[in-house]
């Protein structure tokens, strides 16, 4: 969809002649609430399917293809992007059949540095833009930055919310700086973090997860990694309800990457597991599910090994980036 | 197609249980040949595989445990203190949390009920059991029921098969807590966890006759509920033996509470959380195969959402994965019995029959053992069958509501009166259904919730006392002093 559709869209959605704040929050006020309690229980009870063998091959092959590859640090150095990208295309220099992960995810100076190491790997550029992570910058300055990473030569643009404007009541703010952003990627694929540490309950969720939607992301993502907490896998869920919601409504479907916490293979599973019974299979591709992580794709290739040969390597065996 | 992501085979493994080909009576702390000498088979439901021989105890076998009861009340248990005998429920409770994955396993082969059920409610709920009430042993003078509540003496327990295990800590812990001996009777069909605990009791050093535990099938049941030195009936199963108990012990100085049938109504309102109701929803009626006497076997939907939720209870049921038991990842289980099959058989055609629209997802059914794919009635209206009476399957009826007042009325038109539950976001909604829900547990925004600490029972047919809580003591003390 065309940035420029959403506006005219989300009038026709809500059934209104004008997008005002009161329209919209009257929209996203009447989603049905979400039960703490129950939420969580359905979390913790998707966590305690057990993934074996065959199963666990495909979802450990699976998470790999998933994974944003991320360093996001004052202290990031061309070297280190370099290095990290080396890493994606060559995840296990011992098995050429190990999957590369889907994209790159740096700050977006460091775009053209990833782009130039990966080549034609196939591999994707992510860039945080929009004055990462805070989002305290004038729209102006956001507009710049994202122009600024996509010029750079990113396929993808992860921009955070206004969680002030979002906390504040004022929608219209959040929802006109999405679609700004969204013009602005051109072809850059759009992934709207709603940073939900600081949005603090499941309902304000789903309402943001519904108004980044309305406003045209192509992906919804959970969080900054600056913020704790980062990723839960309840908040994946209400997310992954809110995906498949849309896609019922508007026939459209969106993208949804759970970012920061998510260390663990163990982990992984939970999620792809919660993605496979939540959203259903349609999502179960890196075209609508990443993970944003730095550290597992070690455990993931660990576990590979493991499966493969029957013996755990140590963590040693496994390049650190 | 086969499915992008199929869970493969996971099933937990049965080296930790030890199943005997037979087992005797356990009667005064002993395990004893029944003088009936007549036995019977325990099978898997889920596969039709004898697990064991087991001994049916004819009246003699079911006297000599009461005897053992009775000498164990008058020399040991009833004048031990209560600081004594709450060492023994803590041991009692720590044991089953020790072994809680050989009972977990053993209860699944013998009851067909899913792994992770077994493993992740019922054996940490029977420990958690024992342990709430070993806490109430040495205070039972502070618990609101007189000055120096004193035992009743020898109680006799018959539980059901859907439960087994946690049934018989509902029962047991309380009794011994409160100073009562027991003479346990197991459902026929799943007497193995039980014969497993006598094994607990004797590696808690438990005196002798303190806990009999004798198998058999409806006419040791009665001949338990009739023997003349039982001071007290405690029953869990099915209103018509409710009713046959009631009528055996009237005119004796038995005291007895019955814990019996249900056809709870599951509320939900259009202000109601929409997914954590649809779980709600499937947690009510499908956990445990619906084998639940307090299960949520009568959705009341408001009609404004009615098409929605059953959209999305529809698409949820999808995910379910019924099959092998053992399997950590299978979500129904098998039916217990055959004789439970045939009669959610003949009433889910009843309500073909009656002309509610039937529904179940795809569902490959295993070719042995008892199995019944998850069924949801639309179009049911409130005189139907399957309305009215207990399936205790995995069979839901959907009827709608225009009206709070309307939605109290339809909860309220059944014999039963166990449970309920309440989807809405609004509490003083919730405050107000509980007042006129004439059940003995309403849950709010959840459901198939228990805790030692709560009490449970029922209102009408569903039967009368309460297990559980401060509430559920009562039922095990006189105020009278020493009985």
């Amino acid at each position: 969809m065309s940035a420029s559709a959403a506006p005219s869209r989300a009038r026709e959605l809500l059934g209104v002649s004008a997008l005002t704040n009161k329209a919209l929050t009257s929209w996203l006020h009447g989603l049905p609430g979400i039960d703490a309690v129950g939420c969580e229980g359905r979390a913790a009870a998707l966590s305690t399917r057990s993934i074996k063998t065959d199963a666990k091959a495909w979802a450990i092959d699976t998470a790999i293809s998933m994974i944003d590859l991320t360093t996001l640090e004052g202290a990031d150095t061309p070297g280190k992007v370099r290095a990290l990208c080396a890493k994606a295309v060559t995840p296990d220099p011992v098995d050429p059949t190990t999957p590369r992960p889907a994209a790159i995810c740096v700050y977006n100076d460091l775009v053209g540095i990833a782009r130039e190491a990966l080549g034609d790997s196939g591999i994707h550029v992510a860039a945080v833009a929009t004055a990462f992570p805070s989002g305290r910058a004038s729209l102006e300055v956001k507009l710049a930055d994202t122009q600024d990473a996509v010029d750079l030569g990113a396929d993808e643009i992860d921009m955070v919310i206004d969680r002030g404007a979002f906390l504040a009541g004022d929608y219209r703010t959040v929802f006109d700086q999405i679609v700004a952003v969204k013009e602005a990627c051109g072809e850059a694929h759009l992934k709207v973090i709603l940073e939900t540490g600081e949005l603090a309950t499941y309902d304000n969720v789903r309402r943001a997860s519904w108004l980044a939607m309305l406003a045209g992301a192509d992906f919804i993502k959970t969080s900054t990694g600056k913020i704790s907490p980062a990723a839960t896998l309840p908040v994946t869920l209400v997310m992954l309800e809110a995906v498949r919601d849309w896609r019922d409504l508007t026939g459209v479907q969106i993208g949804v990457k759970p970012a920061g916490g998510i260390k663990t293979t163990k982990d992984a599973l939970k999620y792809l597991v919660t993605l496979n019974e939540i959203a259903g299979e349609d999502w179960l591709t890196p075209q609508w599910f990443r993970f944003g992580a730095s550290s597992l794709l070690g455990d993931l290739l660990q576990q590979r090994r493991k499966l493969a040969t029957g013996v755990y390597t140590g963590s040693r065996d496994v390049t650190i980036d | 197609m086969s499915p992008r992501f199929d869970y493969a085979p996971a099933p937990e493994s049965t080296a930790v249980v030890d199943i005997a080909p037979s087992y005797d009576l356990f009667i005064n702390g002993e395990f004893t040949a029944p003088l009936s000498e007549r036995t019977f088979a325990t099978i898997n439901p889920a596969t039709e595989e004898k697990l064991s021989q087991v001994a049916a105890a004819g009246a003699d076998d079911v006297d000599r445990a009461v005897k053992a009861a009775r000498r164990a009340y008058t020399r040991v248990w009833g004048p031990m203190p209560g600081a004594e005998r709450a060492k023994y429920l803590y041991r009692i409770a720590r044991i089953l949390a020790e072994r809680s994955r050989e009972f977990a396993v053993l209860e699944t082969l013998d009851n067909g009920k899913p792994i992770k059920e077994s493993r992740d409610v019922d054996v940490p709920t029977a420990a958690a059991h024992f342990f709430y009430h070993a806490g109430w042993a040495d205070k039972l003078e502070y618990a609101g029921l007189g000055a120096a509540p004193a035992p009743l003496g020898v109680v006799g327990q018959v539980i059901p098969w859907n439960f087994p295990l946690l049934m018989l800590a509902w029962k047991i812990a309380p009794a011994l807590a409160t100073g009562n001996t027991v003479v346990l009777k197991p459902a026929e069909t799943t007497p193995l966890t039980a014969l497993l605990f006598a094994d607990v009791c004797r590696q808690a050093d438990l005196p002798p006759g303190v806990v009999n535990i004798v198998t058999g099938a409806g006419e040791t049941g009665q001949a338990l509920v009739e023997h003349p030195d039982i001071d007290k009936i405690a029953f869990t199963g099915s209103t018509e033996v409710g009713k046959q108990i009631a009528r055996s012990v009237a005119g004796t100085d038995k005291r007895v509470t019955l814990e019996l049938g249900g056809k709870a109504a599951n509320v939900v309102f259009d202000d109601a959380p929409i997914d954590q109701a649809v779980e709600g929803i499937v947690n009510g009626i499908f956990f445990n195969q619906g084998h639940v006497c307090c299960a949520g076997s009568r959705l009341l939907v408001q009609e404004s959402v009615a098409e929605e939720v059953v959209h999305r209870l529809q698409r949820r049921l999808q995910t379910l994965r019924l099959g092998d038991p053992l399997d950590k990842n299978t979500d129904i289980g098998a039916i217990n019995s055959q004789a439970q099959l045939d009669r959610i058989t003949e009433l889910t055609a009843a309500g073909e029959a009656e002309g509610a629209t039937r529904w179940s997802p795809p569902c490959e059914l295993p070719d042995r053992g008892f199995w019944f794919a998850p069924t949801v009635f639309t179009d049911v209206s409130q005189a139907h069958r399957i309305a009215r009476e207990e399936i205790f399957g995995p069979v839901l009826s959907v009827l709608t509501f225009r009206t709070p007042e309307e939605a109290v009325a339809r909860a309220n038109n059944t014999t039963y009166g166990l449970s309920a539950g309440v989807w809405t976001e609004k509490g003083s909604r919730i405050l107000w259904m509980a007042d006129k829900l004439r059940a003995g547990v309403v849950w709010a925004n959840t459901f198939n919730r228990f805790d030692p600490t709560s009490p449970f029972g029922g209102y009408a047919e569903s039967g009368y006392g309460r297990e559980g809580g401060r509430h559920g003591l009562a039922a095990y003390v006189t105020a009278e002093g020493t009985h």
